[in-house]
């Protein structure tokens, strides 16, 4: 391969990045228009405590962040639909609940040190070949169950309650997404970090629905996106000596920041609508 | 009357001890044609959401096409437009998405569309008049055509059922004539049995079958005409209803 990917750590660095830059905002796009944007950064940090644990439990990592942030996931979900708090309150409380927890269990391992910070902010340079294929798997099932379910999802989106008197399984396929958030989470982890693993899930999304014709085309453009940012942001740290993970970030804010001036251009702004009705009724 | 496709039977249901339904009772047939309105805060959006299995009542049942409304199989059967005002700002999706996502439910959600469902599809967007504008972006279109993708996006799965809560409130003339056409529609070409939540029945005043009046019980129930006895013109002083309500309070 050319510079920059010519040495082994680079291309395996690419690979895993495609893999979640092309993969992280497909499950993004549903969790924007349901105005859960924060919500991958929520189980981030729940995953924080999931691999602080398994630190102390001197189990895989990603294994245990994988298990703690589906079982958050599963919780958030569970504690929305409840409706026990509001669904920005229940994130909240995952979020400081997994980061506490997190710094807790890693200081019982003897970790809270320097050793965090790749957990933080990723090591995609140091990623294996074995770990390149597990995110290739986790990468194709996500794309296989968007695939499958992205429609039904879409209608979700749309209206939760339409979709429901439809005789859609509204219930199962929002455990379904909070599942692929997780996952999604624990992907782009050795990529981002913890601390930036929503970026890649939401930023390429805000950047592709600003020009997309369609919700179709907003998702193939936003994996377009995210394999760009990974691209550029690769490149850009093996040219200036830069951390990967915050670098492939700032790309992919660029390019949001990019779509939106472009929207703002002449000609491009969207028609006013009327204001939105109060629901008052019984 | 034919056979109920409606049925609150001694419906009650109350917010926090608040009383909002008090044993409503009414029936609506195959093919009908029916009105259901009331002041703000009588109880018929409430009533709406239990018919559809959304809500269980504290006291009564109610029936939905001959079954209890939470476990009604083949539920393509219902189309429903909910008490929503529009599409998000920054929906990237165009028309023909969003109306699609109204099929799902004819069939098994996760298979592919075929050549069949896009023609439905088409079909629902031809009789709101908007099969010109498919691929068009929905946060492109007006208020009135937004309302009129959603009545659209109801109509996909072509339901024996139609029930509609404030779809058309403030929207233009012109979505209100196409959204009668569209009615109208649904019951002669359909046989759709429709009911209609709305303080705006001037548009469909001539094609009313009954009009239900709600303030937590049935304080109405019959044709227009009879409405007209009491003074409350539909079509010819679309203003009298509003009024009427308001002294209902």
């Amino acid at each position: 391969m050319p510079w920059p990917f010519d040495r082994t750590f680079m291309q395996l660095a690419l690979y895993a990045g495609l893999v979640v830059g092309a993969s992280a905002p497909l499950i993004g796009a549903f969790l924007v228009q349901k105005r859960l944007s924060l919500m991958g950064d929520g189980i981030g940090h729940i995953a924080f405590a999931g691999v602080a644990g398994g630190l102390l439990l001197e189990v895989w990592p990603v294994w245990s962040a994988l298990v703690v942030a589906v079982a958050g996931a599963l919780g958030i979900e569970w504690l929305r639909r409840a409706g026990v708090a509001s669904g920005d309150l229940v994130l909240a409380v995952f979020f400081y609940g997994g980061i506490a927890l997190g710094a807790v269990l890693a200081g019982l391992a003897g970790a809270f040190d320097a050793s965090i910070v790749p957990i933080l902010f990723g090591a995609i340079l140091t990623v294996t070949e074995s770990e390149v294929w597990l995110l290739v798997g986790l990468g194709l099932a996500i794309l296989a169950t968007v695939l499958i379910a992205g429609r039904a999802l879409f209608a979700i989106v749309l209206d939760e309650e339409a979709a429901k008197v439809a005789g859609l399984p509204v219930g199962a396929l929002n455990v379904l997404l909070s599942v692929l958030v997780a996952v999604t989470v624990v992907l782009a982890m050795r990529v981002v970090g913890i601390l930036l693993v929503a970026a890649l899930m939401v930023l390429p999304v805000g950047a592709s629905q600003a020009v997309a014709r369609s919700f179709r085309g907003a998702m193939i453009g936003a994996s377009f996106v995210g394999v760009v940012s990974v691209i550029a942001g690769l490149a850009a740290s093996r040219a200036w000596g830069l951390v990967p993970g915050g670098s492939i970030v700032l790309v992919a804010a660029a390019l949001f920041a990019l779509a939106a001036l472009a929207m703002r251009a002449p000609g491009r702004r969207m028609p006013p609508q009327p204001s939105v009705r109060t629901p008052t009724e019984h | 009357m034919s056979t109920p496709v409606v049925v609150a039977e001694d419906v009650s249901f109350a917010y926090d001890g608040q009383p909002v339904l008090d044993h409503v009772s009414f029936e609506v047939g195959r093919g009908e044609f029916v009105a259901l309105v009331g002041p703000n805060g009588s109880g018929k959006s409430t009533l709406i959401r239990i018919l559809l299995g959304l809500l269980e009542p504290d006291d009564g049942r109610a029936e939905l096409l001959g079954s209890d409304p939470a476990h009604v199989e083949d539920r393509w059967r219902i189309g429903y437009v909910p008490q929503r005002p529009f599409l998000a700002r920054d929906l990237p999706a165009t028309v023909e998405e969003v109306v699609a996502a109204g099929r799902l439910a004819r069939g098994r959600w996760w298979r592919v569309p075929g050549k069949r469902d896009r023609d439905a599809v088409q079909h629902a967007l031809d009789y709101v008049g908007l099969g010109e504008l498919s691929d068009r972006r929905v946060r492109e279109l007006s208020g009135g055509q937004q309302q009129r993708v959603l009545i659209a996006k109801a109509l996909a799965s072509e339901p024996e059922l139609l029930i509609l809560d404030e779809p058309i409130a403030g929207v233009d003339a012109e979505s209100q004539r196409l959204f009668r056409d569209a009615l109208t529609h649904a019951v002669t070409e359909h046989e759709a049995t429709v009911v209609l939540v709305s303080h705006e029945l001037g548009a469909v005043a001539d094609d009313l079958d009954r009009v239900i009046v709600l303030k937590k019980r049935v304080l109405f129930d019959g044709p227009p005409r009879a409405l007209a006895e009491e003074g409350v013109s539909l079509g010819v002083h679309p203003e009298d209803l509003p009024f009427w309500l308001e002294g209902l309070r």
